[in-house]
């Protein structure tokens, strides 16, 4: 018998499919994975630190930049957080608003992802296809918040500024068009017999393990547990809106992108219907110039990522600035599900494993 | 006609060597450029469109690019397998290619000029010969990287090349029982007698060759060497400049070369559709050498379209379908055609 040894391949940080800045330390057996250590940090920024230093208005900006492919959830998170602690009124108007654009930027995020997932398998056309109609969604973003990618889209009370005038129609005209691209994305993928053969039954991790692990969002729900924070504990004003939760039991890298396909044509729903409501009123509620919060208000508020439970942790101490700042970020804790996953893979099965997880560096390393 | 020994062996030959050696690289260039324009295209984008108008002189802004660049191995390497690695691929590439009849002959000055450089009575055998040989070209440059991701690619293209190979054999070889010959220009002519091209006789050899010939020379949804999402760029990691551009030639000649071989045996060659029907005589008054482009043409389109289209095998999977479908369906096809011929054989007596 010929005597084998493993080997040890480092992937990333320089790896064109790590979605950023991750490391994996493989243990492969020939081109069969033994063990996988994830390594991150490489992107760490302290934001978490940094939230310490400013004012709880000039936090919003670091929050776009944890989760960078949807800025506008992350700023909800926040924004939303400190409302609780600080018991701020919102205006109606903007709640409706901040649900429309954070379903905007769930779509744009699974459009990403389904561009970047796909094109680490090998469909190049993919990435170019999602990225046009991302482009769009980011320009709805530019019209309204001033920015495309670092939105630092709300303000705790409300909205910066009010939507510019015909954004509203763009945006249902936007909706009316996007199931049909969702049609040629599908058209191209769902019963391509490459691209099911190489997800289903890749990356399969069981509702049981998944809850254990703390994992949320569509990698969640493709686990067969139909537990989507909108439902579960409503923000915003997804209580008003009427939406289905998208779900499969099959616990594999496609049933990740069916779920991810149903809840981008979910979002679309979410959109009409907020921007049909839309109602009149004041952007913002009634907040103080500058927010003091009283010491030892605390409190924990959780929304739904794109990438899933992403939780805000804020403690007061009496001061404008926070005392702390936890985030619970929904890539961090989705990662850990890696070594798991592709256990007794092979190397080609890890790219698809990370593209269905749906990481961002930003949000890991935060 | 005043050929000569000198002239039909030597001379004439040198040309046309000098000729592909001369234009091939150039036309590589523009092939590359229609991928790149066909692929924007497919993905809704206009592609190069700087370099002169719509981009057009672009491959030769890339290949000085690719000349100026320096020429690196890297400290570890196995440093003279390293640098020949490249130009086995290319001269085999290249080498392949002298075995096609691209036309039918002609005269100039007074010499019986044939398109094929050689024509052999083995061609078919002796193109597959050299073609296998780009394997080692792959394999030496993973392994005298000597880094983990050009020798896992290597691996794999050995692994690859090797499975399809056999599955390509037979079914070349059914095509040739048919035929009863060798020469790639004898398989020419016996479709023009039968007056039907093979494609109508063989058609399941036809589809399992284009899937084969896809695998053999790399590319999506087979390209497993160089998947550049896993392996980053697979064998050709650790090369950069004029090297590299060698392994992008040989890639393409591979193309080229598998193209014009599928195109001999199965549409065939260079002749004009119908070859034998009186009505479409007029058809003649284009050279051969169109005909062939333009069905080479039409299948390296296809490679594009491919590429554009479909997403990347996994490595088992690929093993697995050429081990378990292919080499079976070939085998399986040869048989048919085998019995098919005895019958006919028999019954025509």
């Amino acid at each position: 018998m010929l005597k084998t040894r493993d080997m040890e391949l480092n992937m990333g940080p320089q790896h064109p499919s790590t979605h950023g800045v991750l490391r994996l330390v493989l243990t492969l057996d020939g081109e069969t994975i033994v063990d996988c250590k994830p390594v991150i940090g490489y992107l760490h920024r302290g934001t978490e630190k940094l939230c310490e230093t400013r004012n709880y208005y000039k936090n919003v900006p670091f929050t776009d930049r944890t989760d960078y492919l949807a800025a506008p959830n992350n700023n909800l998170g926040y924004v939303e957080t400190v409302e609780k602690i600080g018991g701020y009124e919102v205006s109606e108007r903007a709640l409706y608003v901040r649900t429309a654009i954070c379903e905007l930027s769930r779509i744009a995020s699974h459009l990403i992802w389904l561009g970047t997932h796909a094109l680490d398998i090998g469909a190049q056309t993919m990435l170019m296809w999602t990225i046009r109609e991302r482009e769009v969604i980011l320009d709805f973003f530019e019209a309204a918040l001033g920015d495309r990618l670092t939105t630092t889209a709300f303000r705790p009370g409300g909205l910066r500024r009010d939507l510019p005038d015909g954004w509203v129609k763009a945006v249902l005209g936007f909706c009316k068009t996007f199931p049909d691209r969702v049609d040629e994305y599908e058209a191209l993928l769902t019963k391509n017999r490459i691209w099911i053969d190489r997800t289903v039954g890749v990356g399969v991790i069981s509702a049981e393990d998944a809850i254990d692990m703390g994992l949320s969002g569509p990698l969640l729900r493709a686990s067969g547990v139909p537990y989507d924070i909108r439902k579960v504990m409503p923000y915003a004003a997804y209580d008003k809106v009427d939406f289905e939760i998208a779900t499969s039991n099959d616990c594999d890298s496609y049933a990740r992108y069916e779920v991810r396909l149903k809840e981008m044509r979910e979002s679309v729903k979410i959109v009409e219907q907020c921007l049909e409501r839309l109602p009149e009123g004041p952007i913002s509620g009634k907040v103080p110039r500058m927010l003091k919060i009283e010491a030892g208000a605390e409190a924990y508020h959780v929304i739904e990522s794109p990438r899933g439970e992403l939780g805000y942790y804020i403690i007061a101490d009496g001061s404008d600035t926070p005392y702390k700042c936890k985030i619970r970020a929904p890539s961090f804790v989705n990662l850990q599900a890696i070594t798991q996953m592709v256990k007794g893979l092979l190397v080609a099965d890890v790219v698809t494993v990370i593209g269905s997880i749906d990481i961002v560096l930003g949000d890991v390393d935060r | 006609m005043n050929n000569t020994p000198l002239s039909d062996f030597v001379v004439i030959p040198l040309i046309l060597i000098l000729a592909i050696l001369l234009i091939f690289p150039l036309l590589v260039g523009y092939i590359v450029y229609v991928e790149r324009k066909v692929l924007a295209f497919i993905q809704s984008r206009l592609g190069p469109m700087r370099v002169g108008p719509w981009g057009l002189l672009q491959p030769i802004a890339d290949a000085v690019k690719l000349l100026t660049k320096e020429d690196i191995a890297p400290r570890t390497a196995d440093v003279f397998i390293f640098k020949i690695a490249p130009i086995i691929l290319l001269v085999v590439g290249l080498t392949a290619m002298a075995f096609l009849p691209m036309g039918e002959g002609f005269t100039a000055f007074g010499y019986d000029v044939s398109l094929s450089i050689v024509d052999v009575n083995v061609g078919v055998l002796a193109l597959l010969a050299v073609m296998s040989l780009s394997t080692y070209s792959i394999v030496l440059g993973g392994w005298a990287s000597n880094s983990k991701y050009p020798l896992l690619g290597g691996l794999r293209s050995a692994a690859q090349m090797v499975s399809y190979e056999v599955a390509l054999a037979f079914t070349v070889l059914a095509t040739l029982m048919i035929a009863g010959t060798l020469s790639l220009s004898g398989i020419i002519e016996a479709q023009r007698q039968s007056g039907l091209w093979y494609v109508f006789v063989q058609p399941v050899g036809f589809v399992l060759f284009i899937i084969a010939m896809v695998a053999e020379t790399n590319r999506l949804p087979f390209d497993l060497p160089e998947a550049e999402s896993e392996l980053v760029a697979g064998y050709f990691t650790e090369y950069s400049g004029f090297r590299w551009s060698f392994f992008m030639l040989g890639e393409y000649a591979a193309m080229v070369v598998m193209s014009g071989l599928l195109v001999t045996l199965y549409l065939g060659g260079w002749m004009r559709p119908f070859p034998n029907v009186e009505l479409l005589g007029f058809l003649d008054l284009i050279p051969g050498f169109t005909w062939f482009v333009l069905k080479v043409g039409f299948f390296i389109y296809f490679f594009i379209w491919i590429r554009g289209t479909y997403p990347r095998y996994r490595y088992d999977q690929l093993m697995g379908l050429g081990w378990k479908v292919f080499i079976p369906l070939a085998i399986a096809n040869l048989f048919a055609t085998g019995l098919a011929l005895l019958i006919i054989d028999s019954v025509a007596g």
